[in-house]
C-alpha cells in the first residue's frame, strides 16, 4: 500500500469512528499534543487508558458479585473513575454508558446498573478493537500520519 | 532603554525559574489520582512551554512545597511553583481541602494561585472552591486553549509586579537632564519619561 492510500485509509477510519460517535473532540485534542519528539503520544494515553479500564471494569464486576445489597456508593466511585478516564481519551459513547450506569446508581436500581454494565463492556471492547486497528495501520503508515503539530 | 530591559529581566527571573534556553518559565505543579490525566496535562503544560511537577495525591503536593508539617523550610528555592493545578475528586484529601490548606498557609504560599479542575459541572462546588480563593475552576477535559488562557493569565500578574518594581528601581537611579537648550549627541542611560512604559509593554508583548 502506497503513501497516500495509507494515508486516506487512516483518514477515513478516524472518520468513520467519529461518524458512529465512538470518538469526540478529545481524541482530536490529543492529537494535537503529538509532534515529532512525542509521535505515539496518543496511542501512549489510549494504553494507560486500557490498564485503568481493566482494572476498573474488575472490580466493578466484583463489587456487582457482592448482592445483598449493592454498594452503590462504591459502585459509583470506580464508575466515576472509568468515566473520567473514558473522557480523557474521548470515548464517547463509552462516557455515555458510564453517565447511564451511574444514574442507576443513584436511583438504586441494581437491575439497572447490571445492564448498563454489560451494555458498557460491550462498548468498550468495541472501541478498542477499533482503535488498536486503527493506530496499527498509523504506526505502518509511520509518523507523519498521526502527528499534527507543526515546529 | 538598555537599563530598564536588564532590571525588568533580572526581576522576572527572580519570580520565574529560568529554563536551559534562559527564558523565564512558569513552574507548575499538577495533582491528580488518575494516571491518564496526569500524563495527559504533563504534556498540555510541556507544550505550552511550562516546567511541571506532578504528583499524585494532595499528601504528595504538600510535602512537594514543604507545607506538610514534616520536612519543613529546606531552602525550597529551586521548587518554585507559578501555579497550582489540582483535581477536585481525589481519594484522601481532595483538591478542595489542597486549596484550604494552601490558603490558609501565612506564608508567601498562599499567593500561589489554585485552580480547580473536575469533570463535573456542579454549581455549588464551584461556587464553594471560588469562594476559598480559586483562580478558577475548568471542566475536564482539559483544552491546549485553557492552559494557554491560564499562563497568560499568570504571566500578566508576574509582568504587573515586575513593571512596579522597575519603575520603583529606575525613578531613584540619578538621571538629570542637562539643564542648556543644546541638543547632546550624547545619549542619556535611561529616560525616567513616560516613554519608560513602552520598552516594558514591548516586553509584555513578547511574553
Amino acid at each position: 500500500m502506497d503513501r497516500n492510500q495509507s494515508r486516506r485509509q487512516i483518514a477515513a477510519m478516524k472518520q468513520s469512528l467519529f461518524d458512529q460517535g465512538l470518538l469526540d473532540e478529545q481524541f482530536i485534542q490529543l492529537e494535537e499534543l503529538q509532534d515529532d519528539a512525542n509521535p505515539n503520544f496518543v496511542e501512549e494515553i489510549v494504553t494507560l487508558h486500557y490498564r485503568d479500564s481493566s482494572r476498573l471494569i474488575s472490580s466493578i464486576d466484583q463489587a456487582l458479585k457482592e448482592r445483598n445489597p449493592l454498594d452503590f456508593n462504591k459502585l459509583d466511585t470506580l464508575m466515576h473513575q472509568f468515566k473520567g478516564s473514558s473522557s480523557s481519551i474521548g470515548a464517547k459513547k463509552v462516557k455515555a454508558e458510564c453517565n447511564l450506569f451511574r444514574e442507576y446508581c443513584r436511583a438504586g436500581n441494581a437491575e439497572g446498573c447490571m445492564r448498563s454494565f454489560q451494555q458498557l463492556k460491550k462498548e468498550y471492547a468495541a472501541l478498542r478493537k477499533k482503535l488498536e486497528a486503527y493506530f496499527q495501520l498509523a504506526r505502518q503508515a509511520g509518523p507523519q500520519e498521526t502527528a499534527c503539530r507543526s515546529k | 532603554m538598555a537599563i530598564t530591559g536588564e532590571i525588568f529581566r533580572q526581576n522576572l527571573t527572580e519570580l520565574l525559574e529560568e529554563s536551559p534556553s534562559g527564558s523565564p518559565e512558569l513552574h507548575v505543579l499538577a495533582v491528580d489520582d488518575s494516571l491518564v490525566d496526569r500524563h495527559v496535562i504533563e504534556r498540555l503544560l510541556k507544550v505550552s512551554s511550562c516546567k511541571v511537577t506532578v504528583v499524585e495525591s494532595g499528601r504528595r503536593a504538600l510535602q512537594y512545597l514543604g507545607l506538610d508539617g514534616e520536612t519543613g523550610s529546606l531552602g525550597l528555592d529551586s521548587t518554585k511553583v507559578n501555579l497550582i493545578m489540582t483535581d477536585y475528586s481525589m481519594p484522601g484529601m481532595t483538591g478542595y481541602e489542597l486549596l484550604k490548606k494552601i490558603k490558609q498557609e501565612s506564608s508567601m504560599f498562599r499567593e500561589i494561585p489554585v485552580v480547580i479542575m473536575s469533570s463535573e459541572n456542579v454549581l455549588t462546588r464551584i461556587d464553594r472552591c471560588l469562594e476559598e480563593g480559586a483562580e478558577e475552576f475548568l471542566l475536564k477535559p482539559i483544552k491546549l486553549s485553557d492552559v494557554r488562557r491560564l499562563k497568560d493569565f499568570i504571566m500578566k500578574g508576574k509582568v504587573k509586579e515586575v513593571e512596579k518594581k522597575s519603575l520603583k528601581r529606575v525613578r531613584s537611579i540619578d538621571c538629570s537632564p542637562p539643564l542648556s537648550a543644546t541638543y547632546s549627541p550624547i545619549s542619556l542611560p535611561c529616560d525616567p519619561s513616560p516613554s519608560l512604559l513602552s520598552p516594558l509593554s514591548s516586553k509584555k508583548a513578547r511574553l
